[in-house]
């Protein structure tokens, strides 16, 4: 898209240039910040039309992690039989599957929305990340309502957050941060494949299976050999939910290192995201 | 003060053709083509695969501060994508455009409503779509929804509305968009007669308030009533720029035949109206003479000549009768009457002719357009043009004539007048 500037040749008057961009396009955060209201809107409008029309309302936003938590205990504890390093086993699931719903919903979300919003980007001109932007934000009341039940659950086995939890919106950030990275990705191919609107449910289900939800991270790394704990490391939902946990639960964190990777595998994943998108995005009106 | 708002130079945007130009690609047919890359090199269909076209092509106008252009132009021109283009939803491929001012765009009304939210929630996103601020709509608010007229069902989501009120809401919250540019496409073509009357007063508002407006339409009277100046876009190249008068003449006249004859050409029928194939249509004279001008005094003959490659089920032939402003007179197809309808029902494969009579002291002079529609109701549209032939009418010997002063409208006829004295008055 063409970039906006602004002249300061009279105060209210602003002059847009209009040419063809070529090559890598920065990004105008400024820009952004111009079109905040429209940001608001349209999270507002997702939250709104979210439970519009549904028997439970914001009710499922509780009842979904809940009833994963259920099956997961079942088939994770009670069937396979694995730990959950001393921790009660429906706080150590539900802990983690908070922060992975926030992902999972938003990337899912994200994923689809331009193509779900096909008719506002052939009609008018925003930042076009906006929109996924947007489905990653409403996400994040859900969140806070599924948190309140993990307060309840906390306070009936006696758990009281330690000193580390200063880092949890830290690592929510994180998890919104490769949400993002990923919804980009998705959302700009989708543009052109729509393939990918058939490979995120399976991206999402293979994805949790990959990330420590219904087991400790360390069931992995000890049966891995260690020259491939990167591999595991590399998704950033191993770093967010070992943060999760350990911010609430105080269970420990495998290894700094592994932390560290993760960090540097979400921003990767974002900042390739955010350059795709960019590049993608002047053809998004002609092609979507 | 002669300030230039928006200045255009040498704009051009060029669309790929050749592979999927309606659809999306998947990534089989993306996996095929790489795949087949170097079988396609060998055969040269490479640069096949990738012509372009021009959509638009060294465009170059200037609008001063505070005046209101007309975009003219048949369907395909390149009007909407020039709008697209100044109000940034898709990129130039050349040139480039300078605006200054804050810019309103109107692609179309209700652009981002969502069917489950209430009207009073869609005038917030909407507003906020369009570039409004929140605190400009809550301002705005009480009279937007007065100017819709469907305050009573503000809090109702708008899937319950009728199309009328949803076409009402959403450019009521267009019509309260005060940028200091505004683009405009096509969007009083919405609702009612009287709504849309309502819109259009609005729209003169907006151009006396010393905004500047670039308007498109197809409502040549819209654009007459609207704009001073106009510039005429033809297969996406500017030709013609002047007063809106005589840029909507221009139009008018331009690449319809004048002849009193349209033949179709090979290249002018669409793949798609198959088995249905237009040969010609044709004005013809009560002496049977091809003719580009007729006689009001006279009748006149439509002929439409045709040729079926199948048999065609319920196939109606017809054709719409405009003036040279655009508007409508009537729409008339050869199986109106029922018995013919029913004689018709199946129309076998063949070479037709379908023919009609203007009667005398029908048509008020002046110039006229006419339209070919060929389909089957509810089922399919064979082929459809809508100016596809112009012919003159002259008023030599018309009723009324013995006054030489125009007649308003477009039809003149010879009523049977009666005159009666009812009681006489002595002097």
């Amino acid at each position: 898209m063409s970039d906006l500037a602004t002249k300061s040749a009279s105060a209210t008057a602003q002059t847009v240039f209009i040419k063809p961009q070529r090559g890598l396009v920065g990004f105008d955060l400024r820009e952004l910040w111009h079109f905040r209201e429209l940001i608001f809107f349209l999270t507002w409008r997702d939250i709104l039309v979210r439970y519009k029309q549904t028997l439970l309302g914001g009710t499922w936003a509780i009842l979904q992690p809940l009833l994963q938590m259920v099956i997961f205990n079942f088939i994770f504890g009670n069937i396979a039989g694995l730990s959950s390093g001393g921790i009660p086993r429906p706080l150590f699931t539900y802990a983690a599957l908070l922060p992975w719903n926030l992902f999972a919903n938003a990337v899912g979300d994200a994923g689809r929305s331009l193509v779900t919003n096909r008719n506002m980007i052939t009609k008018t001109y925003f930042p076009r990340i906006i929109i996924p932007l947007s489905d990653i934000l409403s996400g994040v009341l859900d969140f806070l309502i599924a948190a309140i039940i993990l307060g309840g659950m906390m306070f009936f086995y006696g758990f009281a957050p330690n000193q580390a939890i200063w880092a949890l919106p830290l690592f929510m950030l994180l998890a919104m941060l490769a949400a993002l990275g990923m919804g980009l990705w998705l959302s700009a191919l989708n543009v052109h494949y729509r393939d990918v609107k058939y490979i995120i449910p399976f991206l999402t289900q293979f994805w949790m299976l990959a990330t420590p939800i219904a087991y400790e991270a360390k069931e992995i790394y000890d049966r891995i050999p260690d020259s491939l704990h990167w591999l595991f490391a590399l998704n950033p939902m191993v770093g967010v939910i070992e943060g999760f946990r350990n911010a609430l639960l105080g269970t420990p964190i495998y290894s700094t290192g592994t932390l560290w990777i993760s960090i540097v595998a979400t921003l990767v994943l974002f900042f390739t995201g955010l350059l795709y998108f960019r590049s993608m995005e002047r053809t998004f009106a002609d092609t979507v | 003060m002669s300030e230039i708002a928006i200045q255009v130079k040498g704009l051009g945007k060029q669309y790929r053709l050749g592979g999927k130009v309606d659809g999306y690609r998947t990534l089989r047919d993306t996996l095929a083509d790489t795949a087949t890359w170097p079988l396609r090199l060998l055969k040269g269909e490479l640069r096949h695969r990738a012509e372009k076209i021009w959509a638009l092509r060294d465009i170059s106008f200037e609008v001063q501060r505070g005046h209101v252009l007309g975009i003219i132009g048949r369907n395909g021109a390149g009007k909407s994508t020039l709008l697209k283009i100044l109000s940034r939803v898709t990129e130039p491929t050349a040139g480039y455009a300078e605006i200054r001012g804050r810019v309103g765009s109107l692609l179309e009304v209700g652009t981002g409503f969502h069917p489950e939210l209430t009207g009073r929630e869609n005038i917030y996103l909407n507003g906020a779509v369009l570039g409004m601020k929140r605190r400009e709509i809550a301002a705005k608010f009480d009279e937007i929804v007065e100017f819709s007229g469907v305050s009573k069902f503000i809090d109702t989501a708008v899937k319950h509305y009728s199309s009328g009120m949803y076409l009402r809401l959403a450019f009521s919250v267009a019509a309260h968009l005060e940028p200091e540019i505004l683009i405009v496409d096509e969007v009083l073509a919405v609702g009612d007669a009287e709504f849309q009357r309502k819109c259009l007063g609005k729209m003169s508002d907006v151009a006396e308030a010393g905004r500047t407006v670039l308007f498109v339409s197809h409502n040549m009277s819209a654009i007459l009533r609207l704009t001073e100046q106009s510039i005429v876009l033809e297969k996406g190249e500017l030709v013609f720029r002047a007063s809106t008068r005589e840029a909507v003449d221009y139009y008018m006249a331009s690449g319809l035949s004048q002849s009193g004859e349209r033949i179709w050409s090979e290249e002018d029928i669409p793949a798609d109206a198959a088995p249905f194939k237009p040969i010609a249509m044709r004005v013809r004279d009560p002496q049977g003479k091809v003719a580009e001008s007729v006689q009001s005094r006279q009748p006149l003959e439509i002929e439409i000549e045709y040729e079926l490659k199948q048999p065609i089920q319920g196939l109606r032939v017809g054709v719409y009768l405009q003036t040279i402003r655009g508007e409508t007179i009537f729409t008339s197809f050869d199986t109106d009457e029922p018995k013919q309808y029913d004689k018709f029902a199946t129309r076998a494969a063949g070479h037709y002719l379908s023919r009609a009579v203007l009667p005398a002291n029908f048509l008020n002079e002046g110039q006229y357009v006419l339209g070919i529609n060929a389909s089957s109701f509810r089922v399919r549209r064979y082929f459809q043009e809508e100016r596809a032939l112009a012919f003159m009418v002259d008023a030599m010997g018309a009723p009324g004539m013995q006054w030489p002063e125009p007649r308003q409208g477009p039809l003149r006829p010879l009523l049977d007048w009666d005159i009666e004295q009812i009681e006489a008055v002595k002097a």
